[in-house]
């Protein structure tokens, strides 16, 4: 678990600008060395000791994968994390769709509610998980009594389902919203979207033309930055899932941590490698870009 | 005019040039931000063909007229006609208008050839048209080797040329330009704006052409549109607005102009101690200035003469001066350069007004 929030934190970490380099004074050479190794040992330390944990052999004393090799056959491996996976698409989608035309509709038409839709998706930060989950917990407890009877009641029913938690999904976007907000903001100070909307609409383009057209297009980065960093989230949610009472990657890894500590460990390695194989693959993807400056 | 080469440039397509110029008339136009009055019942015909400038300084509304026209600002009083069908409610996007934005504007994920076809895409032609299109354009502005290229691989001048292009690929039924050229470097604008003039001569398209650069406005326009404060103080060709300001606002605003301090008198005005007749309407009385051009002063080396030149600036054929007059006040006079080599800092002289009729502003 420890492992995949950090794979949260180096997902966040990734999209932020790099630190400017300047040629410092005397001295400040050897400061940045001293910081950049107490960090790099900081973060390095925990991920170099779970590996050592899983590699190593405890009966015969050398080095073995099994606990690597074995993570697909384990029980309850495939089910959650293809539920895990499910979760995150469906919240990248739902996010996209609600956010994308928020950030466009306050950038073009309503720039005075920008520092409003700001702090809104800030909220998620500023409240603790425990709380938003404890809310949606007694309304899941109210709701189906209250409405008994009623096709309301089969909605909070079917939102409930174990093999496909739908609520999880409608959490999660909230959670998410001060990621994707802040990734498709990013993106759109950079370019002139209302000159470029202006021209395309000038051109004869509808606002379903001008947003798949010229919108998507703009913030292709933005979009896959927001995308990823949510499915980093969901992947490595353990507070609500558990609460609930969902069965999902990360309660899975809990769940077997106390009969297969190292296969647990092993889990976690592997989806912190996931998380940096996908925040290269996204660069990568950048700088592929037709558009881009520095192409 | 300018040094640099003229971009090779090819001739319009023939549908291009088949729909005749459409007029356009702005009735009344009113639009307000908050406080601020934009537009004040905007009254505004442009013929068929013609390219019309509108020229004023910044906030004057110019801008926010253009956009009107092109329907991505709604007015809130007063209408728009293209081709004397009102459009007023018609969005932007049916209006049938190109138009070139002073931020440079080209489809970044698109190649040069695209962009221009972006508009052709929209309206579902096909794919060959698209790419003849596309081609002829490029032709026209002198960039049919770009074709392939990315926007950000073009310089500013370029991407403008490429905007013009995508903006004519549609044909449109009237052109609009915001400042196209303000981004763009001193050469550059000034063979630019040579190069929209033979383009939109070529395709006698309608054209609005904002700007608050005066030397570009007169230098390409057929008719100069002065605002101010949301309203038209004067349209006219760029010899009468030059000549025959209406106004001391369009006589300050387009050119140099000498404030003179001057006195009614009899019918005429009185300034440098001689008297010349008011040209258009004189203020009912007080003090007055009188508004005089630089080259309408004439100016003459005289030992007892009250004024003395100051400055002396060389630029070819004419020699600017400034001279000082007694009362702290100080003109500029525009002589031969090859009658000015007497006159340099220091020297007495004379400073009298032509020979005609002097234009007339209270004073202060």
């Amino acid at each position: 678990m420890s492992a995949l929030s950090t794979a949260g934190v180096t997902g966040a970490g990734g999209v932020a600008p790099e630190m400017p380099v300047r040629a410092g004074r005397r001295g400040a050479g050897t400061w940045r060395w001293v910081v950049l190794t107490a960090a790099g040992l900081y973060f390095l330390v925990p991920i170099g000791a779970s590996l050592w944990f899983t590699l190593r052999d405890g009966g015969a004393g050398g080095l073995t994968a099994e606990h690597y090799t074995g993570i697909p056959a384990a029980e309850g491996f495939a089910e959650t994390f293809g539920r895990s996976l499910a979760l995150g698409s469906l919240t990248v989608l739902l996010a996209l769709l609600l956010m994308v035309p928020t950030v466009v509709l306050v950038e073009l038409r309503l720039p005075r509610l920008r520092t409003t839709v700001e702090l809104l998706t800030l909220l998620p930060l500023v409240l603790p998980p425990i709380a938003l989950v404890v809310g949606v917990r007694s309304v899941l407890a109210w709701a189906p009594d209250h409405f008994f009877g009623t096709p309301l009641a089969e909605v909070f029913f079917a939102l409930q389902r174990p093999s496909l938690p739908w609520i999880l999904v409608f959490v999660y976007v909230v959670l998410a919203l001060p990621f994707v907000y802040r990734a498709l903001d990013a993106g759109l100070r950079g370019t002139d979207l209302r000159t470029l909307t202006e021209a395309a609409r000038n051109l004869g383009a509808s606002w379903p033309r001008v947003l798949v057209s010229v919108v998507l297009p703009v913030l292709r980065t933005s979009v896959l930055n927001a995308a990823f960093l949510t499915l980093a989230l969901v992947l490595g949610e353990f507070t609500v899932a558990a609460i609930l009472g969902f069965r999902t990657f990360p309660t899975w890894i809990l769940e077997i941590s106390g009969s297969q500590p190292q296969l647990s460990v092993a889990v976690s390695v592997l989806s912190l490698a996931m998380t940096w194989l996908l925040l290269l693959l996204i660069s990568a993807l950048d700088r592929r870009r037709p558009g881009k400056e520095s192409a | 005019m300018t040094t640099l080469p003229a971009a090779p440039a090819g001739t319009a397509p023939a549908e291009l040039r088949e729909r005749p110029g459409v007029g356009v008339r702005l009735e009344g136009l009113t639009r307000r931000y908050g406080s601020v009055l934009a537009l004040d019942g905007l009254d505004l015909d442009v013929t068929g063909g013609e390219l019309l400038a509108l020229l004023g300084p910044s906030g004057c509304g110019k801008t926010t007229a253009l956009r009107a026209i092109a329907g991505f600002d709604r007015p809130d009083a007063g209408r728009v006609l293209l081709d004397g069908r009102d459009v007023t409610d018609v969005p932007a996007s049916k209006r049938d208008t190109g138009m070139v934005f002073q931020a440079y504007s080209l489809f970044p994920n698109l190649t040069v050839a695209e962009n221009v076809a972006f508009g052709l895409r929209v309206r579902r032609r096909s794919r060959i048209e698209q790419r003849r299109r596309a081609g002829e354009l490029l032709e026209l502005v002198g960039l049919a080797d770009r074709a392939g290229r990315y926007p950000h691989q073009l310089s500013g001048g370029q991407q403008q040329r490429v905007a013009l292009a995508r903006a004519l690929a549609v044909a449109p039924q009237v052109l609009l330009l915001d400042e196209p050229l303000s981004a763009l470097d001193a050469r550059v604008r000034v063979q630019l704006r040579e190069e929209i003039r033979r383009i939109q001569l070529e395709l006698g398209i309608t054209t609005v052409f904002v700007t608050h650069d005066q030397a570009e406005a007169l230098s390409v326009a057929d008719r100069v549109g002065v605002l101010r404060a949301g309203r038209l103080e004067q349209v006219a060709s760029p010899d009468d607005l030059y000549e025959r300001p209406a106004t001391a606002f369009v006589a300050e605003f387009v050119g140099t102009m000498n404030r003179v301090p001057a006195v009614l008198a009899g019918g005429g005005v009185e300034l440098l101690g001689v008297r010349r007749p008011v040209a258009g309407a004189a203020p009912s009385g007080g003090p007055v200035v009188a508004l005089v051009r630089p080259e309408a002063l004439l100016v003459a080396a005289d030992p007892a003469g009250e004024g003395r030149v100051v400055t002396r600036t060389f630029s070819g054929a004419s020699t600017r001066l400034a001279v000082a007059l007694p009362g702290g006040v100080e003109v500029v006079v525009d002589v031969a350069s090859a009658e000015s080599q007497a006159l340099v800092p220091g020297t007495a002289v004379t400073v009298t007004p032509a020979e005609r009729a002097v234009l007339v502003a209270p004073a202060g």
